[in-house]
């Protein structure tokens, strides 16, 4: 159980990293889509596309980090005063009861989506526009990595519930 | 066994029963999505097929360039905040308006509508005026209950000034252009500024103990000294807001690109001051990824739920409960806001704009309401929710730095929540009376709009009446506001 959570907390957080890079790649392209168009009146579907391409990778790849940050927003009226054991359940019970199948429909839902994609080699309507399937398969590749970090954010709950191992961090709601 | 017309209510209180729990609410939704639309179908509801729909929607979410701006507007502010622009803001102004009394809240309203501006999280703008202001209203004898509730009113103003993530998430989930609910929320969110100097001016004229003017030795920089520092502080970030919303305003370009600008125009502000390095880059990356992800993702959890919630005619069960109010658009409109503003005692705005203001619009959209006014309305009074307690957001940064404050010395005694709360009552009503007069005056919103679009003079001459009419004649003056607009819309 710990080198599946070291495993998994590390692919994640490098996955973090990753989408804070897809993020800021996003932006520039922004940025320069709308220089390039008043500066020289050029402009792409393919670039104009590839922007909201990285947005789309950035949020499913960030997805399993902000949940080792245990940072996912929760209403916390009564969750906020519960006692860390109570705190525990109510996750594991989540996780398993819900979170976890609900990503593997999700992976079986969009599975066929994406090679439905695929194989009619699905173009963006716009000229000039980037093939489709990428970011459609970014979406069951993301709920996938979204369960693995789950696993291991079931299993950091089930070593606390068993043997008072903390390693979850406090939830703290969100800055805004 | 359950008919169908029961699903949307069954749904409906079970989404908030489940919300309770405090399991994620992004995870929640979706869940409770799923769980249901597996359950209509095995109960003949709709057919298998339908759950195929959900990876169309999700791709929906992902593929929706607006919220591109959330990320972009998000990193902008990151990295203003961490290049010590409020400090700078702050001192300056403060030395301005020292010398009279009431003037230090002056500077942090003023300072806390520029900052709300170029930041846009509340807690940014709270920490970072606490912090400094704080301790200086506090040594020189303001009133505790003044200085804890005018940081942090001025703070939530973040929330309404233009270009706020707020309006953005309200304009994607309305269908409105980002632009326009920009504009419209420049009226109010002025109004608001307005309000709050003017209350602070009355505290100076009938309470002037309560804010005493800073002594001759806290005024250490003077005359070109003080008007370099102001300027400054202040005259770059305002050049960016302009920037920023000016290209915007003026269709040069979207808001997406608008945002992206910002960004960058933001790494060049914090340059100019010398404070850009790959540390502060970094940071701001990361809270932008962490606040995108967790936004987002809510957003792909309740476009899960409300298919499903769509698809057992979750949308006419609303309707039926609020379209036959009595009292016909206003009595809508003052039903719909006491509903968010207790709503907002539990909900983040984030959660009531994903998952109420779905289930309104098109009840709104029905009533021949305005949805930019709409939105900027919904969006004013969610202001409040970070005022009131007992889970106020503005209150809470408060309270934990004025801790952290008086542990470090700077303050003589330590601030109780008491004071805190007690502080915040005179702030929320004016709040409170700001969503008033936009319910009633919906021109303080569109004014702003019809000035842009020059498209011809009918437009004028409504807007004229609106603002000479008094209640009784709003809502059949909105139905032909809605109409013409619609009409010169193409």
């Amino acid at each position: 159980m710990h080198l599946y959570i070291r495993w998994v907390d590390a692919l994640s957080k490098a996955l973090g990293a990753l989408a804070a890079w897809a993020l800021l790649g996003a932006c520039t392209i922004s940025a320069g889509n709308a220089l390039l168009r008043y500066a020289f009146n050029m402009g792409s579907n393919a670039w104009l596309e590839a922007q909201w391409y990285l947005f789309g990778f950035a949020v499913l790849a960030g997805a399993p980090m902000l949940f080792t940050l245990n940072e996912h927003v929760r209403v916390d009226v009564i969750y906020g005063s519960r006692s860390p054991r109570t705190k525990a359940w109510i996750d594991a019970l989540g996780i398993a009861l819900v979170l976890l199948p609900l990503c593997a429909i999700i992976v079986h839902l969009s599975g066929q989506f994406v090679i439905d994609s695929y194989q009619q080699q699905e173009h963006s309507p716009s000229a000039g526009g980037l093939i489709r399937w990428p970011i459609k398969a970014a979406i069951p590749i993301g709920f996938a990595l979204l369960g693995l970090q789950a696993l291991a954010e079931l299993f950091k709950r089930i070593l606390f519930l068993r043997s008072g191992e903390a390693v979850v961090p406090d939830y703290e709601r969100p800055l805004q | 066994m359950i008919a169908m017309e029961h699903m949307a209510p069954i749904m409906f209180g079970s989404l908030i029963l489940v919300m309770l729990i405090g399991f994620p609410v992004a995870f929640s939704l979706a869940g409770l999505g799923l769980g249901f639309g597996y359950f209509a179908i095995s109960q003949g509801f709709f057919n298998e097929a339908f759950m195929g729909n959900l990876p169309i929607r999700l791709f929906g979410v992902l593929s929706n360039e607006l919220l591109l701006s959330i990320p972009f507007f998000t990193f902008m502010g990151a990295i203003l905040e961490r290049c010590g622009l409020a400090e700078d803001l702050l001192e300056g102004t403060g030395q301005l308006f020292g010398s009279k009394p009431g003037g230090l809240g002056f500077a942090v309203i003023i300072v806390g509508a520029i900052l709300g501006a170029i930041t846009g999280t509340v807690a940014a703008s709270v920490i970072a005026m606490g912090v400094i202001s704080l301790p200086v209203m506090m040594r020189y004898g303001y009133n505790m209950r003044y200085a804890t509730g005018v940081i942090a009113a001025s703070g939530t103003i973040t929330q309404l000034i233009p270009p706020s993530l707020v309006l953005v998430v309200l304009a994607d989930q309305l269908g409105q252009s980002v632009g326009d609910m920009y504009k419209g929320a420049i009226g109010p969110s002025m109004l608001q500024t307005a309000m709050f100097l003017l209350f602070t001016l009355g505290v100076a004229l009938f309470k002037p103990q309560w804010v005493p003017p800073l002594p001759e030795e806290a005024r250490t920089l003077k005359g070109a000294a003080l008007i370099k520092r102001v300027l400054w502080g202040m005259l770059p970030s305002v050049v960016l807001i302009f920037l920023v919303l000016g290209t915007l305003f003026m269709g040069l370009a979207t808001p997406t690109e608008a945002g992206a600008l910002g960004a960058f125009g933001g790494m060049a502000l914090a340059a100019l001051h010398r404070r850009l390095n790959l540390d502060l880059i970094w940071q701001a990356m990361d809270s932008t990824v962490r606040v995108t992800t967790m936004v987002i993702f809510i957003l792909l959890g309740s476009s899960v739920f409300s298919m499903v919630f769509q698809g057992v005619d979750g949308n006419v069960w609303i309707e039926h409960l609020l379209a036959d109010l009595p009292g016909g658009v206003i009595g809508f409109l003052i039903v719909v806001n006491i509903f968010v503003f207790f709503l907002a005692f539990f909900l983040d705005f984030f959660e009531i704009a994903f998952i109420i203001v779905p289930l309104l619009a098109p009840v709104a959209q029905k009533l021949g309401i305005d949805l930019v006014w709409f939105g900027v309305l919904l969006c004013v009074n969610m202001q409040t929710s970070f005022m009131h307690p007992p889970f106020g957001f503005a209150l809470f940064y408060l309270r934990g730095i004025a801790d952290q404050i008086h542990k470090s010395g700077a303050i003589p005694r330590p601030i109780e929540s008491k004071d805190i709360y007690l502080g915040a009552i005179p702030w929320v009503v004016m709040q409170l009376m700001l969503v008033a007069v936009v319910i009633f005056w919906p021109g303080s919103v569109t004014y702003w709009l019809d000035k842009e679009e020059v498209v011809n003079t009918d437009d004028v001459k409504i807007e004229m009446k609106i603002e000479d009419t008094g209640v009784e004649d709003m809502p059949p003056v909105m139905l032909e506001f809605g109409a013409s607009e619609a009409a010169s819309a193409p």
